[in-house]
């Protein structure tokens, strides 16, 4: 007569659903029906969702697209270790280069603009996680992950690593600049 | 869900064969061949075989 | 070669232990505390240094430390008690001897000497501070992962070894008709096991020849996709073994019985189907994988196993209060409740893991686990603040009160500090709730976990983070102290009473032989099925009280849920 024990009825299967099983067992399937019918709701009809575009790569071919648009549209250097700060069109495509521990360049964008981010990591994993916004993309070494980002409002953001790489990884820190 | 069947006599009972559920229940080895063939199909192999097909960069 | 026959009846439950398998459980439980003191001293280390106040270890030794905390705890502790709850619900719930005890023995010493070379790179080697996770391609000394794989060889030995069990008691007849529902709890934790170090072994074997130099590369997508089959699997084992357990405690300390056979139990075959496919939580914002495959997986197709938990959650607490009702405490909402023995351990305990895993734990998994909602929650302070609540409220709770049962059934044994033992649970499990519940507040601020300085001191591009986070972040120290002090007299209370309790004497103590003594042959039973439960309740509701608590959750539920939405629809956009 419980549950440590085997059932005593030889045919447990065909015993009534007590009432406040049986309610509660129908509100909670339509709630999970409900949670599981917003993800693709929001795809539809919210903003931030992520496309998952991406594509395999080697960190040579990756580097060589980040450093013509650094080449490009560098306008001021940062730090001693002078540091690019790129102010890509909106439209174009930027790539984030993340290693052992650093992201490289710095970003410079325009509110209300769009822009194809790529992010990649040169050799083990890293976390992009833009604060304060609190936007948070894994970083994989080999893989373009492309993210189409609309900045709102002006600011200084700051990129940090949130995936564990390592003893300095408290130290991989950088920003975005929002005009 | 079976309607619930109810003030079923003694005899009916225990003559009363066990309910398709039930059986599976009450079989170990084909829960365990459920449990190990349903995530091994739609998450391990779905998922290799994304990674898989993720196209090279130009 | 001659059957272990050999049986003693516990004479205070009627529980009938085989003599080998008692022999097991007791080592099992000792190592799975063993681990848990381990894990303990390593928490101590990485609570005061996150706690920036204090910020004790430099950060090779925290993340030496959090590495090590994480494997003992998260795998040894829990699998080690994991292996013994097997063994209880096999052999002495169905009172059948435990099939092959040998290879039951050859299985618990793998485990240890795999535990020990794991434990062995980690802290002595110090070259493999890689995490519980170890992501490729971020390496650590071979002995990291061959000592892995030893303790999931010899874990799965005893899986079988429950299986085998399972088929000997069939076989001989040791029970009528089906097995009892928490051997079938046990049974859904058992299958979920085997294929998580399935998993385990597809992922960690190359990656092991990898480190030893003789794998060329391994993919860091593919990695953390078949990784998580085992890492996250392995939490889905503890969710199957402590929702076992907590119907187990509700039969132990009210007599409670199943509301419904037939729902608890399919709620565990939805468990079987679709708790291991929310692996994909942890993919949500990794590249390359479509939001068909994320939907789908990290959903448990379409929430079923989130159903099935909502179910076990109404039906614990209804069984103890129907239980309760028909003893007479019927009045009102919550008599049953107010009146339940909150002065006992197993009780209290098992009670505050019940609410923390729902409220707290099961809550938070479903937001982590929304594929948009996760951009928002991945990676930072958020995710260890919600597996504190499963895994530590949750699961390491309910084995705690399991274990001031086992004491003196098992061990035989008077519970030493009774006093501190009813207030142990209490400690515990609200200092672990405040944990979790302040870590996530600073995980909502952005706060990263596996961090050493998050105030980013000498930065070329510091971040600083809101004065709310630094707050959450004081107060998640000051509640881990709490905590760990329940774990320490948690600690106290076993380790003395298991070694220097005062024994249990009883007069004409025996093992007997199963054909001579064991239960008599088993009678088929005369079924009735009707669920009457006499005049209980109110409105036809058996229990009410327990269905306000179901809706009080549902409502939190419902709103946190879109609270979190609001939030994610103020970020950057993103497609």
């Amino acid at each position: 007569m419980s549950a440590i024990l085997p059932p005593p009825d030889r045919v447990w299967w065909k015993q009534p659903i007590d009432r406040v099983e049986g309610t509660w067992i129908a509100i909670a399937l339509v709630w999970c029906l409900i949670m599981f019918f917003m993800m693709p709701y929001w795809h539809v009809f919210g903003k931030q969702n992520l496309a998952n575009e991406a594509f395999k790569t080697t960190p040579e071919a990756y580097t060589r697209k980040a450093q013509e648009v650094v080449d490009k549209y560098t306008v001021r250097t940062e730090t001693a270790q002078n540091i690019p700060v790129v102010h890509p069109p909106a439209g174009s495509d930027v790539y984030l280069v993340a290693r052992l521990w650093s992201w490289w360049p710095i970003l410079e964008l325009e509110a209300g603009k769009s822009y194809r981010i790529h992010l990649m990591s040169m050799d083990w994993l890293h976390g992009f996680s833009l604060q304060p916004e609190n936007i948070n993309i894994e970083v994989h070494p080999g893989y373009d992950h492309v993210l189409t980002v609309t900045p709102t409002a002006p600011g200084t953001y700051s990129v940090i690593c949130n995936e564990y790489c390592g003893i300095n990884h408290h130290t991989m820190a950088s920003k975005i600049y929002v005009k | 869900m079976a309607e619930p069947t109810q003030n079923v006599n003694f005899e009916e009972v225990l003559e009363e064969p066990i309910p398709a559920m039930q059986q599976l229940l009450d079989n170990p080895f084909l829960l365990l061949f459920i449990g190990i063939a349903t995530p091994a199909v739609l998450y391990i192999i779905w998922g290799v075989m994304e990674i898989v097909n993720i196209p090279v960069a130009k | 070669m001659a059957v272990n026959r050999m049986f003693r009846t516990c004479p205070t439950t009627g529980l009938k232990f085989h003599q080998p398998a008692e022999a097991l459980m007791k080592w099992n439980a000792v190592a799975a505390v063993v681990s848990l003191l381990v894990g303990g001293i390593l928490a101590l280390g990485v609570t005061l240094t996150r706690w920036q106040a204090v910020h004790l270890l430099a950060p090779d030794w925290f993340y030496l430390f959090l590495t090590a905390h994480g494997l003992n705890m998260l795998v040894f502790w829990i699998i080690f008690f994991e292996i013994a709850v097997l063994y209880f619900a096999g052999s002495t719930l169905l009172g059948c001897r435990l099939a092959t005890p040998k290879m039951a023995w050859a299985g618990f010493w793998l485990m240890v000497a795999g535990a020990l070379l794991n434990n062995y790179a980690v802290i002595f080697r110090q070259d493999s501070s890689v995490m519980f996770t170890s992501y490729a391609p971020m390496g650590a000394h071979p002995t990291f992962y061959l000592g892995l794989i030893l303790f999931a060889v010899g874990a799965l030995i005893g899986c079988f070894v429950f299986l085998g069990t399972l088929a000997v008691g069939k076989a001989e007849k040791t029970y009528n008709g089906s097995i009892p529902l928490v051997t079938f709890g046990a049974l859904t934790a058992c299958i979920i096991a085997i294929f998580t170090i399935a998993s385990g072994a597809i992922i960690l074997i190359p990656t092991f020849l990898w480190s030893l130099g003789l794998i060329e590369h391994i993919d860091s997508l593919m990695y953390r996709t078949v990784f998580w089959a085992f890492g996250h699997s392995s939490q889905q084992i503890n969710v199957s073994a402590h929702v076992a357990i907590w119907y187990a405690i509700a039969a132990i300390a009210f007599g409670a019985k199943p509301m419904s056979e037939r729902v608890s139990r399919a709620a565990f075959l939805l468990y079987i189907f679709f708790l291991q496919l929310a692996s994909a939580h942890h993919l949500l914002v990794d590249p390359g994988l479509t939001s068909n495959w994320k939907i789908f997986n990290t959903s448990y197709a379409m929430y079923l196993a989130v159903l099935a938990s909502m179910v076990h959650g109404l039906t614990v607490p209804g069984a103890i209060e129907v239980a309760q009702r028909e003893k007479g405490f019927n009045k009102g909402l919550f008599e049953w409740l107010r009146k339940a023995p909150w002065g006992n351990p197993v009780f209290s305990g098992m009670f505050i893991s019940l609410m923390g895993f729902g409220f707290l734990g099961g809550i938070s998994g479903v937001m982590m686990g929304t594929e948009q909602l996760n951009l928002i929650i991945h990676n930072t302070l958020y995710v260890p603040g919600h597996f504190h609540a499963t895994v530590v409220v949750g699961t390491t709770l309910a084995f705690m009160s399991l274990t001031y049962f086992l004491i003196p059934v098992l061990f035989r044994r008077q519970m030493m500090f009774p006093l501190l033992a009813k207030w142990q649970p209490y400690l515990f499990g609200l200092g672990m709730s405040g944990f979790a519940l302040f870590m996530m507040g600073a995980g909502t601020l952005g706060m990263p976990r596996r961090h050493w300085d998050v105030s980013f001191a000498g930065n070329l591009f510091p971040h600083e983070f809101p004065g709310t986070a630094w707050l959450m972040i004081a107060l998640m120290g000051i509640s881990g102290l709490v905590a760990i002090v329940g774990g320490i007299i948690y600690l106290l209370i076993t380790v003395g009473s298991v070694f220097l309790g005062k024994k249990i004497e009883t007069p004409d103590f025996k093992y007997v032989k199963a054909r001579e003594g064991m239960a008599p042959a088993p009678q088929p039973v005369a079924a009735t099925l009707t669920a009457h439960h006499g005049n209980i309740g109110m409105a036809g509701f058996v229990a009410p009280g327990t269905f306000v608590l179901a809706i009080v959750f549902l409502t939190s539920f419902v709103l946190y849920y879109f609270v979190n939405w609001k939030y994610l629809s103020t970020v950057w956009p993103l497609s």
